[in-house]
């Protein structure tokens, strides 16, 4: 077998090329989920009844006024459940609740003739409710002691007594706000009855067979008897890894009862209100430091906002823990993590998966202290770096940790940021109502499914005897450019031109028992399941070559459609020809491919081992200005330097870098979530439920020069091509933002004073900060406690 | 089918007799398998859902006009002509680059599409801005490929190389790209091809208004004249005017709102005049933002700040002054400069037009003087306009944001004396005010940093704002004072310059 990183001569995988469904994106042909329901016809339209509680027992629920109301068809309930009443795999949330655990909790779901139909008949459902007292904010869970799942600990060395001797000892609070996915595409499903007597689920999901999976456990069906597809997604970003599922659940319901197409699309109100978010956390830390301002030894308590129930919290809560120590060698730790059960959606997934979160208390915890320890902040970074040999806090050896110095100097010299430096002071001297400022963030991410079992992958790839190629593989395309690498990897692996492979979409029924487009991994581990399909078939019709042209199969040679022998220079035939003659030779023609990580082993319970694959590593220096009137800022200038391996897509891999860094600031700076946390008729609603509310980034946001590098020579062997994951890790990039706010605000203050930023820093949030620095009696805050007060109005 | 309502779209006539009033332009349209537009939001914010439509342009030409295609009813189009993303480029199957319309190609080519589902939307903004006849490449700043032209701290002018006017996609929100490769994409545009058909289109009258008339359980109305609308005031108690619907489509499509007759009065020649005397500026009810700003072209200073800020220009192609007042919402962008402006809104009826000053026009929350048979024909704005004008807004996000707080100012200074002070807030009471303290504290007075310090502490106390989702009480009451602290600095800064 060839060696999974190594490239042939002429590889495709490297060349930049546009997303494979570019032009059907810009025509408006390309299909989403909902855009299917006008090719059918007869379809019923789905809406929810949204409880207005955020807890409270479901006492009476009178359902027909609703079909009353003309059009309504059939009002969904608990007792219309053939199989399990749930909508998840921890058997936690059930799919028609009897109790209401959040505001806008869907108690049962109305079909109609059309989408007007359904909303009035919603309305005309009657429920009675008892209300129970509620839990908002995770204060209130923390000092009710309200958690749920389990309460890992990650610990190396001696904390306490790395802490008593440590020059240097600070300790802070810190909490900060989730983020609301905000895909462009909102949740959908379309299910029906196919001609063969399956259930057939049209879905935006990232893991199709687990939405198969809960689609037949709600049906009391077996696997074989769902099949679900997906199409493409308007974006993911995690929040279609768990949610879709209980939704899809509801519209094959209604299919299996009703006989007839059932369409189930969130509108953006119920999108928000209902489905999970990412996870908000709050942060109790004890850090020391030696007098060059090397980590001696973090003590931390991680309690993340889980919501009403656990979803993907506990893998979540996992990586955070896994990823408090970000880029930087901590030699004692203990780092406790515990999730609180809120009246809230229900949190998930997102673009880093608890990663970020971990990530932001450390960079929070060094933005904080450094001008505390008297070192300029990237300096104190930089010192605290991993280097060759050390682990990680759950004893995993940080393979290629020498790549850390070598993007941050790489970064260094590309920003040119001497000269920047010099330039911003001489600026800062000049407007006292302006203030620029430099943060510069390194990123270390773990790649691969902390859940050894999730790290395999599965392919269909099909040769036909005119030589074009059909691809099929368990990964799900939202935009990351998952599909455009996997084309690319197959006509690598066949030596064929890109034009003769074709994608299929995803579906149950072509590749099995798949794991969620999740982790950074679709490309990884699909990838290596088509490079395996490919290599398959190519050793087949490597014998047919031979026998043909008379030469060894090992001394055949794929290269664009052509196949030669080693040393024949003139084409001796095409690939179509090679697979007509393999036909007629009864070779097969088709292979399923398939991919397992090597090297993982992971005890969640001791929460120690290798559980990655490898690390990403990266660098930003963002460049802000503040606004001293209002705190208001722009992103003057981002430099990145990130290693993707050798990239499989390079102008993929730079979209990538750049949406994950622009969203990550979205989280860090402008995208605020809020819940009624008072005592009023509507507490625990949302208050920021729709894009009026809920601001995401425009181009107004967008760093106004923007300069991404990809980190050469980079290959990483044992991952397909020698490429690296890329989705997630850049996310987080966005913490140079973060910390040049951090800088600016404390160009306004007196100097090598401590700056508490509220997360996310919006305008108001960076105008409190510098209200604070500027206050005569800010400079002496160098107690050591740092405890955060910033003004919010509602949690 | 003389009767019928058909739309043409993508140069096909469609049928669209028997839609219902509420339905919207992007529910019809996806209906008729064009699903190439999407629903993000369904309140005007995220631009998905963009198409072109021919506007007016002057009476001889027309212009393609993006407009968020969730807000206005379906019928609103009766007679008209739309362009969707599948009807820009030359769409089949097998698509070859060829295929593709220029601003297509850009955004495929630059990596300008990742999930794809804002894209269309994308795409159809960015046309608009790729026909509008006054772009042209800019001439400076040449290196940096980015042309920012106006005062220093603006961005808010950012046009390309190519003249292209970033402006023109801020009602469009991308999730994956992090927008660069679409500015990319924007700023390589050229100058469309002289044999474009969609180029050429804009040299013919757009198509005129139908007087389009649906009755049933709702009934959607094109009047023929001011004269009927004011009739139908009359006679009927609940009526609802309609111009770009970027007020009624939200409330129709989040707050389920269905009035059973609606109005739509965005075609009366009667609302749609700008016109200039020796005393004052008259801006009819029915002009859209888009339209006033070209109209006035920066000649009254204090609408040209706020244009750029309102809102995005997907809703500035739909949106009207006159839509904006009478909603009269707190946090409306319009009201506080047209208090600062001291202008008067024309209130018109069967019994005939009266003029109320725009700061005795709101009695409360969403409440005005203005009788429910009543309408607003136009709003005068007195000439000669103060010379120092400034429009703050305060918001989380620099493009199509809702304030948290917005500030007008304009002054009248002479002799380092204020001679005249006329403030409007927004965000900060049930209804826009004015700040009549600090203007007290202000006229009279030496405009220097003394004054401006014991002014700011007036404007802090100014209304009485609340903690919301947007900001907090103590945040708004912050902002109030900044901003003359900021007025004043740049003020200053402003005199310094000119010295």
């Amino acid at each position: 077998m060839k060696s999974l990183s190594e490239r042939p001569v002429n590889p495709v995988v490297g060349v930049s090329v546009s997303h494979e469904s570019a032009a059907a994106h810009v025509t408006g042909t390309a299909l989403y989920t909902d855009d299917l329901i006008v090719r059918n016809s007869n379809v019923l339209h789905a809406w929810p009844v949204q409880a207005p509680h955020a807890h409270a027992r479901i006492v009476g629920l009178r359902t027909e006024p609703a079909l009353e109301v003309p059009g309504v068809v059939r009002v969904l309930t608990a007792s219309d459940v053939p199989g399990v009443n749930d909508a998840g795999i921890k058997h936690d949330e059930p799919l028609f609740p009897s109790e209401v655990m959040f505001y806008g909790h869907a108690v049962c779901w109305v079909l109609g003739e059309s989408l007007e139909a359904a909303r009035l008949g919603a309305e005309a459902v009657e429920v009675d409710y008892e209300t129970l007292p509620s839990l908002i904010t995770v204060e209130e869970a923390i000092a009710a002691e309200s958690f749920q799942g389990n309460r890992p600990t990650v610990a190396r060395g001696e904390p306490d007594k790395a802490l008593e001797n440590a020059a240097h000892r600070f300790s802070g609070e810190f909490q900060f706000s989730g983020q609301e996915h905000f895909y462009l595409e909102t949740h959908a499903s379309f299910a029906y009855i196919d001609e063969a007597g399956q259930v057939f689920v049209q879905c935006s999901t990232q893991h199709p067979s687990e939405t198969q999976e809960i689609v037949a456990h709600v049906l009391n069906l077996s696997s074989h008897d769902v099949t679900v597809q997906c199409l493409r997604m308007g974006g993911g970003f995690g929040g279609k890894e768990m949610q879709p599922h209980g939704w899809a659940a509801i519209a094959a319901l209604g299919a299996t009862l009703t006989g007839r197409p059932v369409r189930l699309r969130l509108n953006r109100t119920q999108d928000i209100t209902m489905s999970g978010k990412r996870h908000p956390f709050h942060a109790r830390w004890e850090v020391g430091f030696d007098d060059d301002g090397r980590l001696q030894a973090l003590k931390a308590t991680l309690t993340s906002d889980g919501g009403w129930s656990l979803d993907l919290s506990e893998p979540v809560l996992q990586r955070a823990l896994c990823h408090i120590d970000n880029a930087y060698y901590i030699p004692n730790i203990e780092v406790n993590g515990r999730i609180a059960k809120t009246n809230k959606t229900s949190q998930t997934a997102f673009r880093g998966f608890g990663g970020p979160q971990g990530m932001l208390v450390i960079e929070d915890l060094l933005g904080r202290c450094a001008p505390l320890l008297g070192l300029d902040p990237s300096e104190l970074r930089r010192r605290n770096f991993y280097e060759p040999g050390q682990s990680t806090p759950y004893g995993q050896p940080v393979r290629h940790a020498e790549r850390l110095q070598a993007v941050w100097q790489s970064l260094t010299d590309r920003a040119d940021i001497a000269r920047r430096r010099e330039e911003i002071a001489k600026f800062n001297a000049t407007h006292p109502n302006v203030k620029r400022a430099l943060g510069m963030t390194p990123v270390k991410f773990g790649i691969s499914f902390n859940l050894t079992a999730f790290n395999q992958a599965g392919a269909l790839v099909h040769v036909y005897k005119d030589g074009s190629v059909l691809i099929n593989h368990g990964g799900t395309e939202m935009g990351q450019g998952l599909h455009t690498k996997m084309r690319q990897v197959a006509a690598t692996a066949l030596g064929v031109p890109l034009s003769s492979v074709r994608l299929a979409p995803t579906r149950t029924d072509k590749v099995p028992n798949t794991s969620a487009t999740a982790a950074s991994s679709g490309a990884d581990l699909n990838g290596g399941a088509i490079k395996n399909a490919c290599e398959q078939i190519s050793s087949r019709l490597a014998e047919v070559a031979a026998r043909k042209l008379n030469i060894h199969p090992d001394d055949v040679r794929f290269d664009d459609g052509k196949v030669t022998g080693i040393g024949f220079h003139d084409s001796a035939m095409t690939f179509a020809e090679l697979a007509r003659d393999a036909y007629f030779q009864r070779v097969s023609l088709w292979a399923a491919g398939y991919y397992r990580t090597e090297g993982l082993h992971w005890d969640s319970s001791r929460m120690q081992g290798e559980p990655f694959k490898y690390f990403s590593y990266g660098a930003a220096l963002a460049e802000v200005e503040v606004d001293r009137f209002t705190g208001a800022y722009r992103q003057l200038r981002t430099d990145i330097v990130h290693d993707v391996g050798d990239s499989l897509s390079p102008m993929i891999d730079v979209g990538q870098i750049e949406g994950g860094f622009v969203q990550g600031a979205g989280w860090l700076t402008l995208e605020d979530l809020r819940w009624d946390a008072s005592e009023g008729p509507n507490r625990g609603r949302i208050t920021t439920q729709s894009a009026s509310t809920y601001k995401l980034p425009s181009f107004s946001e967008m760093p106004e020069e923007f300069n991404v590098h990809l980190f050469e020579r980079a290959t990483e062997s044992g991952v397909v091509y020698g490429s690296k994951a890329v989705g997630e890790p850049p996310l987080m990039l966005a913490f140079s933002v973060r910390e040049a706010l951090r800088e600016a605000v404390a160009a306004f203050g007196p100097g090598n004073c401590e700056v508490d930023l509220a997360s996310p820093a919006t305008p108001e949030a960076v105008f409190w900060a510098i209200e604070r620095v500027s206050a005569p009696s800010s400079s002496s805050s160098s107690s050591g406690d740092l405890v955060a007060s910033a003004p919010r109005s509602a949690q | 089918m003389m009767d019928g309502i058909k739309v043409t779209v993508n140069g096909k006539v469609r049928d669209c007799s028997g839609t219902n009033p509420h339905t919207r332009l992007l529910d019809w349209l996806r209906d008729e398998g064009l699903t190439g537009s999407k629903e993000g939001c369904a309140e005007g914010e995220c631009g998905a859902c963009a198409v072109l439509v021919a506007r007016p342009d002057g009476a001889d030409r027309s212009r393609w006009t993006s407009v968020n295609a969730c807000l206005p009813p379906a019928l609103a189009f009766d007679g008209q002509e739309i362009i969707t993303a599948e009807g820009l480029g030359n769409v089949s199957d097998a698509c070859t680059p060829e295929d593709l319309h220029p601003v297509q190609r850009e955004m495929a080519d630059r990596g300008g599409s990742q999930c794809g589902y804002c894209t269309p939307g994308f795409v159809c903004s960015m046309a608009a801005e790729y026909y509008r006849p006054e772009r042209s490449p800019a001439q400076e700043d040449r290196e940096t490929g980015t042309a920012v032209v106006g005062e220093e701290h603006a961005t808010d002018h950012e046009c390309g190389p190519n003249g292209f006017d970033l402006h023109a996609l801020s009602g469009n929100l991308c999730r994956c790209t992090g927008y660069r490769p679409i500015r990319d994409a924007a700023y390589a545009l050229e100058a469309p091809l002289g044999s474009d058909p969609l180029l050429d289109r804009q040299n013919r009258p757009a198509p005129a208004a139908k007087h389009t008339r649906i009755s049933g359980e709702a009934e959607f109305v094109r009047p023929h004249s001011l004269d009927e609308v004011h009739q139908t005031l009359r006679d009927s108690s609940d009526v609802k005017l309609v111009a770009g619907a970027t007020d009624l489509g939200v409330e129709v499509n989040l707050r389920h709102s269905r009035p059973p007759l609606v109005l739509a009065i965005d075609r009366l020649e009667e609302l749609r005049g700008l016109t200039f005397d020796a005393d004052s500026i008259e801006i009819g009810a029915a002009l859209t933002l888009s339209e006033v700003e070209r109209a006035l072209d920066g000649r009254i200073p204090l609408l040209g700040h706020l244009f750029p800020q309102f809102a995005s220009r997907l809703i500035r192609n739909a949106a009207t002054f006159g839509g904006n007042l009478s909603t009269g919402s707190p946090i409306g962008d319009s009201a506080p400069v047209f208090l600062a402006l001291d202008a008067r809104v024309a209130l018109s009826s069967t019994d005939g037009e009266r003029e109320v000053p725009l700061s005795e026009y709101y009695t409360g929350y969403r409440q005005s003087v203005r009788k429910p048979h009543e309408m607003l024909r136009a709003i005068r704005i007195p000439l000669p306009l103060a010379e120092s004008t400034a429009f703050y807004k305060i918001a989380k996000r620099r493009f199509d944001d809702i304030s948290s707080v917005s500030v007008a100012i304009a002054l009248q200074l002479s002799d380092g004396v204020v001679r005249s002070a006329r403030i409007g807030l927004g965000g900060v009471a049930a209804t826009p005010i004015r700040a009549l303290a600090t203007e007290e504290a202000l006229i009279g007075q030496p405009w220097t940093s003394d004054t401006v310090a014991a002014a700011a502490v007036v404007m802090a106390g100014e209304g009485t704002p609340i903690d919301d989702m947007r900001a907090s009480s103590l945040y708004r009451s912050a902002m109030l004072r900044q901003a003359l602290l900021r007025f004043h600095a740049e003020n200053a800064e402003e005199l310094e310059a000119a010295k």
